[in-house]
């Protein structure tokens, strides 16, 4: 009696990560917050990569309030669309090569509650969401934000999500 | 109408780079109240199927303007930061219409400022966003408590 050979890892990579591009890379504002993504395994880091543009008290200077929502608010959306996706990459029932590129539906935000806690530093910053509840319509996401440490958050936040129709 | 208090505000916002990322603009500065609207742009675009904004733009708008509002409050603070915001997404904004935004201190402590704000397209009598907010009231330093 014998498994089956495990798939090569960059295969296993590549499959992923194809996945995740084809999540996040079809998001113009993604792009224009300048939001980039780390995984391991699944697990996601949401990374805001620094701009100058993305101030908004430049006496402190400070990143601005609705930058921090922001991120939060897309690390929360990509994380959701993600596990929704996961099975379904891992089965290898996407076929993330055809010509015509592959657009995931994401989910829509019903409401969205961020807490400042310190105001973000003019610097990278970092976000993981955990999906608290997920059902066929709505979802719910906590989502923690941090700059040096990462016990020291500088935001958090809460939102309901309306999971985009299963076709 | 204090002027150099209203001037002082529009500076401050205008003086905000986020929001001259988004090219944000001044419609209306009351005294705790304020209106600023932004254009539609492809690159603010969240769902690509539809041309929808992103929520987190919206988002930016409505903190933007709660913070205008804060600023422009007769009580005059120093300088403003987020506590705490909750915006609840009505609907879909319009793709290719403008965004505008209104916000009011609805009440004001020593240290904390209470808003409501909501948000609307080119269609006014459907908000697209509506938002609740609690902001700090920085005082000048050496100045009267």
């Amino acid at each position: 009696m014998s498994r089956p050979k495990p798939e090569p890892v960059q295969v296993v990579k590549q499959r992923r990560d194809a996945a995740l591009n084809a999540l996040v890379s079809g998001v113009p504002y993604i792009r224009f917050l300048g939001i980039t993504f780390d995984r391991r395994g699944d697990e996601l880091t949401a990374v805001l990569n620094y701009d100058d543009k993305l101030i908004g008290n430049p006496m402190l200077p400070a990143l601005h309030g609705g930058v921090t929502a922001a991120f939060l608010e897309v690390a929360a959306i990509i994380e959701l669309g993600w596990a929704a996706l996961w099975e379904d990459v891992e089965a290898g029932r996407i076929d993330l090569s055809a010509p015509e590129p592959f657009l995931p539906r994401l989910p829509k935000t019903i409401d969205f509650t961020v807490d400042y806690l310190r105001s973000g530093l003019p610097r990278d910053a970092y976000a993981r969401a955990r999906v608290n509840r997920s059902g066929r319509r709505y979802a719910s996401v906590h989502v923690e934000a941090w700059q040096d440490n990462r016990a020291r958050l500088f935001a958090q936040a809460t939102g309901h999500f309306l999971m985009p129709d299963q076709d | 109408m204090d002027d150099e208090r209203l001037k002082r505000a529009r500076q401050f916002i205008e003086a905000i780079p986020h929001a001259q990322a988004l090219e944000m603009r001044f419609e209306a500065l009351g005294e705790g109240t304020a209106e600023l609207s932004m254009p539609w742009r492809a690159e603010l675009v969240g769902d690509p199927r539809s041309g929808v904004i992103h929520g987190g733009a919206v988002s930016a708008l409505m903190d933007t303007c709660c913070g205008a509002a804060v600023m422009s409050h007769p009580e005059a603070p120093a300088g403003t930061a987020t506590l705490d915001l909750r915006i609840d997404y009505m609907r879909a904004a319009t793709p290719r219409q403008r965004l505008t935004a209104k916000a009011e201190v609805y009440h004001i402590t020593r240290t904390v400022a209470f808003l409501r704000a909501s948000a609307h397209d080119e269609d006014v009598s459907r908000p697209v966003a509506t938002a609740t907010g609690a902001f700090t009231i920085e005082r000048p330093k050496g100045g009267a408590q």
